[in-house]
Parts: structure tokens; C-alpha cells; sequence
């Protein structure tokens, strides 16, 4: 099986030093761009590889890029930002190739910009990645020294300069727009759309936001052509991707495996299955703002088409499991908790509907809900549902909550018909703050 | 009053971005890694120095979660509380610390060793429960381990 984005990396030992990289074909495809190649042809060699961003969204990488003005006339100076914020709880994919192979990285981050013709580009890396930020801060400053970043790249006439920006912490950052506003240094509102970004961007330039685990699909995809990229996968969509499990299994863990493998392989042959005295109930696919899958989807294969015909997302690919000891109350307040705790207050509906989930769960998990609460709930999944909100964050957090009352409809009922937590006869989860 | 050493730093921030005031969020990084936190006097200094109000800086600051507009402890204690930990039981963490410290979320200890904040999801959810003292990653938490890592820091 190929591993492209992993196959350097080994758990515990320091990441590939930019000569060791080299060694095994690192920045191949850098030189190959800059010599045999335009940066539309980059573009349309991308596109045709059917790459889908990784962040969540699954949008086409290539097609994205296509929006970008080129030509002479194009405002300057273009940026490219890679983002590494990767704060939504149960993600921790882009970790593993932060911290196990910055090279590959900057290297993709050389192959996008060069396809836009970007000439300033930024790591936007969350706060608490420490080991990822060292390792970076190394590669970068050897890429410069080596002549892959600066002026005059390797004599070909194209420049790009690299910097590492550490957030301070705020999961709206890494949605595209805030991510921008943050990066400008004010607070990390998102941004109206249109104008889009790869038009008006960061400082009103063309930008273009990539996810790290999409720029490092990159220098494989330019070795190795569209095709042999596309054959990756073992469904429609092309690729490997990294899937991540957590929760009560017996090795939870972070594995590249073939686009479109299916959940039960990756629960059961890679995660272990659950661990003994725990059975399963339910999953998150792909991170925190996705909707739950149950017992009856765990044949599916993990790819974009296949989770969103069952209703979900797959999201970042990295699966939270629900066992049947933990409350299915408990587990969708400590999102929505999250959820309202991150919202950035720009938009009213976000701001006040998701406290008012949060209380309203708070108040059934403490055994004072009333069956009117489930009513309201569910009114606030549709007013808070896609089309109503200035982004994403409130509509994501809609995700598991709607399926959450879909499938576990009774343990809600129980909670409120039984006035207290069947789960935790002690007491009912508190938020933190 | 900004020292020279800050000010040197904030000056190279400043040369990689248009305007000063883009350079805000990195100045208060600036200032409260040699500070600890922000207080409003260093607020006041860094709002001059990049070209922005008190009152706009401070929109920016309180609007992110690891920018402290109150003083800290020493050490940092930042206690993951996202869904893989809870799943995993960070509970019982988050009640011995409450309990060997004698504080909760918010405070510091009397001795001004430690704050302890809740923080969202540190992205090492394969290994939950977990936290964060200063720039320590602490995995696969149990509460039996708590005092041989809290002895780390004085």
C-alpha cells in the first residue's frame, strides 16, 4: 500500500533534516515545476488529479486556484497560507505531518505558490503545536539557506518568501476569511464573500488558504502525475487520506490509508476495535461539526460522496467514538459548550442560539429538562442551519446535535422523564467556564 | 514602557507587514512572553507604538484566548476539556488538580505557581486525556501522575 505523505515519517524520531530529504527525493518536484513547467500547467495538472481539500470542505484544490487572476496585469504581491490551525476538537491529523515532516510541507507550499505565482507565503500554526513550530522555524530557515525559498529560486526567476505566524488561539481561525484577519492582526471575524479571497485576500490581494495535509498531496502529485494520484484511492475519490481515531478503542491513532476505506476496517483492523467493556454506539466521522453515523453506516467507505449520502461529513477524517458508557447528552453539551464558548459573536444567531443550546442540554443532563426543550432544540437546528448564519461555526454545530436527537432520541427522553443523568448518578458535566 | 529588546522585536514584525497596526497580535506576543500577561499599561505602550487605540487593541486582545489580560501564575496549567478527553475521562484530572492546587478554572494558586485555565481540543486527541503546562504536551493522563508532573515546576 502507498503511503506518499507518511512514508518518512517514524513515530519518535526527529523528522527528515532538508539534506536527508533530499536524499529520498525531497523537493523533486520543486526543480521539476521551475524548469519543465507554467503555472497553469501546475494548475490543470492538480485539477485533473481530482485533489479535494482536506480541511473539511472537499473542494477541488486545483479548481480553487483557477480563480486566482494571473497574467501580468494581476495585483501584487499574491500570498499563499498554509493553514495549520487545526483546532476542531477530535482532529490531529495535520499534527502528524507538521511535526514528522516540515520538508514536505514547505515543499507543497513551493509547488501552490508557484501555481499562483504567490510571492509571500505564511504557516498559520495553532498555538499549542510547540514541537510542530520548532521543527518548521529549522526547515524553513535550511530551505532558504539551500535556495528553495528567497529571490531567484534555484536560477528560475521566481521568488517566495516563507514566514511562520503561531496563533493565539481561537478555533474561527481557521475558517479561510478569519484566518485572514488574524493573519492582518485584528480579531478573527470571517469576511463577507465575494469578493473571494483568491481575488481580495490578505491585505486585498489575491490569496489562497490550503490545508496542510492538501499542500502536502502536492510534490507527490507532480512526481507522480494526475493519474497515479486518482488510482490512490479505492473509490470515486482520489488520494490517501489520514484517518484518526479517539475514544475508547484500544489503540486510537492517526494511519494514511486509501480514500475511500471503509469505517469498520479502520475501526476495526487499525483502531483495534473498542476496548473490552465498552461497545460501540456511534461515531463522528470527521472531526466535531459532523453528524453522527451509527452501527448501520460502518460499512461505508470513507470518502466525500459515500458520507454525505448517509447524511454526514467526512469532514478531516479523524473519527471521535461514542461508547455505551458515555452519555449522549454529556457528549453533544461538551460540543456545543465548545461550540459557544468559540463563536466569535459576529453574527447574532451564532451568539445567542448556541449559549441557548448549551443551557438547555445543561439543564437536561442535570435532570431539569422540560419535553418542550427537545422542541426547541430542534428549531434551533434549522435556525441555526446553513443559510442562516454569517459562516460555518453555528451550522457545524448543528451537525451532531440533529443527529444526535435523530439517533439517540431516547436517551434524551430519559434524561428528561427521569429528571437526572442515567449515566452519572453524581452529576451532570459542567462547563468549564 | 516597552524595553529596547521589544521594541527591536516588534520593529521586525512591523517590517514584514503594510501598515504597523497588522503587527498588533505579534507585539502582544511579544509583550507577554517577557511580561506573563498584558496588563493595561503594556497595552497602552503597545497601542502607541503600532498606531492603534487602547480600546481597539483591547478588542483584539480579549478577543483570543491565550492572550492574558489578567495576571497568571508562573506556569500555565492549560487542561484539555474537548470531546476526546471528556470521552477519555479528563474529569477526574480536572478534580485532583482542583484539589491538590485548591483552585479552580480561572484562578491562581496562592503561591503564584500555577493558573489553571480549561482549554479546547491541543490536537493530540489520540492520546486524551491531555494538557499543557508552558510549552509541555502531558498525554495519556492519569491522576496518579499528576505530582511527579507538577513537582516539575517551581
Amino acid at each position: 500500500m502507498e503511503k506518499p505523505l507518511t512514508q518518512h515519517i517514524v513515530p519518535g524520531r526527529a523528522p527528515l533534516s532538508l539534506k536527508e530529504y533530499e536524499q529520498v527525493g525531497g523537493y523533486q518536484s520543486v526543480r521539476k515545476i521551475l524548469k519543465e513547467m507554467t503555472p497553469q500547467e501546475v494548475q490543470a495538472l492538480v485539477k485533473e488529479s481530482d485533489l479535494k481539500g482536506r480541511g473539511g470542505a472537499g473542494f477541488n484544490t486545483g479548481l480553487k486556484w483557477s480563480f486566482v487572476p494571473m497574467g501580468p496585469d494581476a495585483a501584487t504581491p499574491k500570498y499563499l497560507v498554509a493553514n495549520a490551525d487545526e483546532m476542531e476538537p477530535g482532529t490531529f491529523k495535520d499534527r502528524v505531518l507538521l511535526e514528522g515532516n516540515p520538508h514536505q510541507l514547505i515543499e507543497g507550499m513551493i509547488v501552490a505558490a508557484y501555481a499562483i505565482q504567490a510571492s509571500i507565503s505564511y504557516v498559520f500554526l495553532r498555538w499549542a503545536y510547540k514541537v510542530a513550530a520548532r521543527e518548521i522555524t529549522k526547515a524553513i530557515q535550511e530551505a532558504y539557506d539551500a535556495g528553495y525559498l528567497g529571490q531567484n529560486i534555484l536560477g528560475s526567476g521566481f521568488n517566495l518568501d516563507m514566514h511562520l505566524h503561531t496563533g493565539v488561539g481561537r478555533y474561527m481561525c481557521g475558517e479561510e476569511t478569519a484566518l485572514l484577519n488574524a493573519l492582518e492582526g485584528k480579531r478573527a471575524n470571517p469576511r463577507a464573500k465575494p469578493p473571494f479571497p483568491q481575488v481580495s485576500g490578505l491585505f486585498g490581494k489575491p490569496t489562497i488558504v490550503n490545508n496542510v495535509e492538501t499542500l502536502c498531496c502536492l510534490p507527490h502529485i507532480v512526481n507522480n502525475g494526475a493519474e497515479w494520484f486518482k488510482k490512490l484511492g479505492l473509490t470515486a475519490d482520489a488520494g490517501t487520506k489520514l484517518f484518526g481515531v479517539s475514544g475508547r478503542v484500544k489503540t486510537p491513532g492517526c494511519w494514511e490509508l486509501p480514500m475511500g476505506t471503509t469505517i469498520r476496517e479502520i475501526l476495526e483492523d487499525y483502531a483495534g476495535g473498542m476496548q473490552d467493556g465498552y461497545l460501540f454506539r456511534g461515531l463522528l466521522p470527521g472531526g466535531a461539526s459532523t453528524d453522527f453515523l451509527v452501527e448501520e453506516h460502518l460499512d461505508l467507505p470513507m470518502d466525500y460522496p459515500s458520507i454525505q449520502a448517509a447524511g454526514s461529513r467526512m469532514g478531516t477524517g479523524t473519527m471521535i467514538i461514542m461508547d455505551d458508557q458515555t452519555c449522549p447528552v454529556g457528549f453533544t453539551l461538551n460540543l456545543q459548550h465548545f461550540f459557544a464558548q468559540e463563536s466569535c459573536g459576529f453574527c447574532t444567531p451564532c451568539r445567542e442560539g448556541l449559549p441557548w443550546v448549551e443551557k438547555i442540554l445543561l439543564a437536561i443532563d442535570k435532570g431539569e429538562g422540560k419535553p418542550e426543550h427537545l422542541l426547541t432544540l430542534d428549531f434551533h437546528t434549522k435556525y441555526l442551519g446553513p443559510g442562516n448564519t454569517f459562516c460555518a461555526l453555528a451550522p457545524g454545530a448543528m451537525e451532531p446535535l440533529q443527529s444526535a436527537l435523530k439517533y439517540f432520541r431516547e436517551d434524551f427522553e430519559r434524561h428528561i422523564h427521569e429528571h437526572h443523568c442515567p449515566w452519572s448518578k453524581a452529576k451532570a458535566w459542567q462547563p468549564s467556564i | 514602557m516597552l524595553t529596547a529588546e521589544e521594541k527591536h522585536q516588534i520593529d521586525h514584525e512591523i517590517s514584514l507587514v503594510p501598515a504597523p497596526k497588522n503587527a498588533c497580535i505579534e507585539a502582544l506576543k511579544i509583550v507577554q512572553h517577557s511580561h506573563g500577561w498584558i496588563s493595561d499599561e503594556s497595552l497602552k505602550d503597545v497601542a502607541d507604538y503600532v498606531g492603534m487605540s487602547p480600546a481597539e487593541l483591547d478588542s483584539v486582545a480579549t478577543f483570543y484566548n491565550l492572550i492574558f489580560r489578567r495576571p497568571v501564575g508562573r506556569h500555565v496549567i492549560l487542561l484539555c476539556d474537548s470531546i476526546s478527553c471528556y470521552v477519555m475521562g479528563y474529569e477526574t484530572i480536572k478534580e485532583a488538580l482542583h484539589e491538590k492546587l485548591n483552585i479552580q478554572y480561572g484562578q491562581t494558586t496562592a503561591d503564584g505557581r500555577f493558573t489553571l485555565l480549561p482549554n479546547c481540543c491541543l490536537g493530540t486527541c489520540d492520546c486524551a486525556p491531555a494538557l499543557m503546562i508552558d510549552n509541555d504536551l502531558y498525554r495519556n493522563l492519569t491522576v496518579e501522575q499528576l505530582d511527579e508532573i507538577l513537582n516539575k515546576y517551581t
